[in-house]
């Protein structure tokens, strides 16, 4: 009976070790994919069109969500700040409130969430894919490194995708928020704008917004690309790497979220 | 420079302990097509990648040109791959790529052709797979064979002195399986280039090979023509070459005796 | 897709990313009222500057006409050193007196300019001596506290006559104070 106990005891905890020392190679391996996209990146910058044909498909083809995702959010948090804010009195603060909240957290958080879902899933699967049928061995057996040809172009679109977007959504947010409360509640213009550039500064808010949406494209990025090269070549390989993928990037981006925000807070 | 463009000298390849492959011999002599067979996960493929540089042997070398593969840097395996064309089992065509631009791939990312002369080569090598009025479908619009057609023209695009073919006729239809089987002769006759096919499909390959080699357990079990081997009497090359059930390739997977798992199993039903 | 397609596209988003920034920075950041063109500095000792923060704005019957560039702390004199940075388009009298407010209850603390009689003029450099401290909430209402206990626990008149100097201390503290005085505790 107490050998089972053992046993089991045992089992469980080379489980466990096993499990952690995977987690921490997989950890180095896509350290050094990120390395080595890095030093590749001059040969792919000199096609620059490679990039661009990422960025439309990471960035264009999510302005859609990110724009409705925006517009919802931004009308959500109008409506519940004025509910709190009109108990105290000061429902002209609503501006600050939905600008602050949006450049400060969502607008770069939710945006990096999205995205993995978004143009993370796709950059997955799409490497996966090109795995399994052979299509990078086969680019390099044609003596092209697929890090400069397939992986690089995608990171450096991710990366300048994501302020971009990032940005855009914070904005829509905005005007989403105004339209609730300006012309549906009937808060006063000229006091919601001015209470958000009296309080919204930019070099604290905003360039912080855009510092961390920039960290977000490059975690984001590279677990997407990453878990593509990484995957089994198989079809269940694969499947299994996409929800890595979202499962990873989202904890990343709100675990490296408060990192950021403890950085800046106390600077 | 020797007659051979590529040597394989006693190499010895295998993953964490477990040989793949123990002191393999061949050569490859310029001009011709060698064949390399052997039963499925012989790791006739990892021979294929061993001479494209995707591995390192554990022991002996290759040789290619003269050069010894493992023992070159990045640049310098680049550019021996450069000399190198390669068919995939399944075409491995870039799927988000048309055919045209498939097969112009290698010449946009390896050259400075101007545009206007890649066009001209890339239909030319799609006329010589027969598949020039086809440049404008994408790789999902293709049967098979067509997309094994349109991955030889890729391969052979920038006139390659090796060409490598991983099982060339697998799962293809009688019609396309002769078709490549032509097109593989005669690319390799008029190119002068060398031809070096992984194939199990016997009836193929002895048709177009001018030398072939057996691989078994790891070793080469046999070498010779085809016209030798078909006459062989050695238990392994005759189970091969005519197809039979059971020989020194057992039908079964080594297990324990029949009889008495299936009483073990009752044994435990009972309890 | 064609690639000339592409381009147009990707120049699309990134026309509109950057559009977004500058609004974000413009409309509804304070880039555009932050931006205060030529300044020169004057300094003003506090003893109690509160929760003043640099950046802070510095105001003149509410418009704003600065702001705080620097606070350091003297240790010779045990005084907070503020720096504030002035527009050159407004000019101030030598005896301006200088007090740190705070806008609403508990919102942000800021500095007030009220201006003097005299004409010359702050320049670059100078120092204004008459300052007000920064009114802190905790002291209040401890004091306020303070007052209502020796009230009610004692009538005799030497008591209430400290009372009533520490009483007049806090009414110079400004309207905040009355506010908070006859507030309910």
């Amino acid at each position: 009976m107490k050998s089972i106990l053992f046993n089991r005891l045992t089992k469980l905890l080379t489980g466990i070790g096993r499990r952690m020392i995977e987690r921490i190679w997989r950890l180095g391996a896509g350290a050094r994919l990120f390395f080595l996209t890095i030093v590749y990146s001059g040969e792919s910058f000199k096609r620059f069109h490679l990039t661009l044909r990422e960025v439309y498909f990471t960035g264009v083809m999510s302005l859609l969500i990110i724009i409705v995702s925006a517009f919802f959010v931004g009308m959500v948090l109008g409506l519940q700040g004025y509910n709190t804010l009109q108990k105290y009195g000061s429902s002209e603060a609503i501006g600050v409130l939905v600008a602050l909240s949006l450049v400060r957290e969502l607008g770069p958080v939710v945006t990096a969430l999205l995205f993995a879902g978004r143009a993370g899933t796709a950059i997955t699967a799409e490497i996966g894919l090109m795995k399994t049928t052979e299509q990078l061995s086969a680019m390099e057996m044609m003596a092209v490194n697929p890090i400069a040809r397939v992986v690089a172009p995608r990171f450096w679109a991710g990366v300048i995708s994501m302020p971009v977007l990032a940005a855009l959504f914070s904005m829509v947010g905005v005007l989403g928020g105004y339209i609730v409360a300006v012309p549906l509640i009937g808060v006063d213009d000229g006091a919601f704008w001015s209470q958000m550039q009296a309080n919204v500064d930019v070099r604290e808010d905003i360039i912080n917004g855009v510092i961390k949406s920039v960290v977000f494209g490059v975690a984001c990025t590279m677990i997407a690309l990453f878990e593509g090269f990484d995957a089994p070549p198989t079809a269940e390989g694969v499947s299994h790497a996409t929800t890595r993928t979202v499962v990873i990037s989202s904890l990343t981006v709100l675990g490296l979220d408060f990192v950021l925000t403890s950085f800046m807070i106390t600077v | 420079m020797t007659s051979n463009i590529v040597e394989i000298d006693n190499i010895s390849f295998g993953y964490k302990g477990r040989l793949l492959h123990k002191n393999i011999n061949m050569v490859f002599p310029r001009g011709k097509v060698v064949a390399i067979m052997g039963g499925s996960g012989s790791g006739k493929t990892t021979l294929l990648r061993l001479i494209g540089g995707q591995i390192k042997p554990t022991n002996g070398q290759v040789r290619v040109n003269g050069k010894v593969v493992h023992e070159q840097n990045r640049k310098g395996i680049y550019q021996l791959r450069r000399t190198m064309g390669m068919l995939f089992q399944h075409g491995a065509l870039f799927t988000d790529l048309s055919v045209f631009d498939n097969v112009a791939f290698p010449m946009r990312e390896l050259t400075d052709l101007p545009e206007p002369m890649i066009r001209d080569l890339v239909l030319m090598k799609l006329n010589a797979v027969g598949l020039r009025g086809a440049h404008q479908l994408m790789p999902t619009e293709l049967s098979g064979g067509m997309a094994r057609r349109v991955a030889l023209a890729r391969a052979v695009a920038l006139d390659p002195n090796i060409i490598m073919y991983d099982e060339p006729f697998a799962g293809l239809d009688p019609i396309s399986m002769g078709v490549i089987c032509d097109l593989i002769r005669s690319l390799n006759d008029a190119l002068g280039a060398t031809s070096i096919i992984v194939s199990h499909d016997v009836k193929e390959t002895f048709l177009i090979a001018d030398y072939v080699y057996f691989v078994a357990n790891g070793e080469v079990a046999a070498e010779g023509t085809p016209h030798d081997l078909m006459l062989s009497t050695l238990p392994f090359v005759h189970q091969f070459v005519h197809g039979e059930k059971d020989g020194p390739v057992p039908f079964h997977y080594p297990a324990e005796n029949y009889q008495s798992e299936l009483l073990k199993q009752s044994a435990l039903m009972k309890i | 897709m064609d690639r000339t397609t592409i381009d147009l596209w990707v120049g699309v988003f990134v026309a509109l990313g950057v559009a977004a920034l500058l609004g974000l920075a413009m409309k509804v950041g304070n880039l555009t009222s932050s931006k205060i063109g030529d300044t020169y500095s004057v300094s003003a000792a506090f003893e109690n500057i509160g929760g003043l923060k640099p950046n802070a704005p510095v105001k003149s019957a509410g418009v704003v006409v600065g702001r705080v560039a620097d606070i350091r702390f003297d240790p010779k004199l045990y005084e907070a050193v503020v720096t504030i940075k002035i527009d050159e388009r407004y000019e101030f009298p030598k005896d301006t007196f200088a007090n740190i407010y705070t806008a609403g209850l508990l919102g942000e603390q800021y500095v007030g300019l009220e201006a003097g009689g005299e004409d010359e003029v702050l320049k670059n450099g100078d120092k204004i001596t008459q300052t007000q401290d920064a009114v802190v909430l905790e002291k209040m209402i401890s004091q306020f506290l303070y007052n209502k206990a020796s009230e009610t626990n004692s009538e005799d008149g030497t008591k209430d006559s400290k009372s009533g100097t520490q009483s007049s201390e806090k009414k110079s503290g400004g309207a905040t104070s009355t506010e908070l005085g006859d507030a309910p505790f």
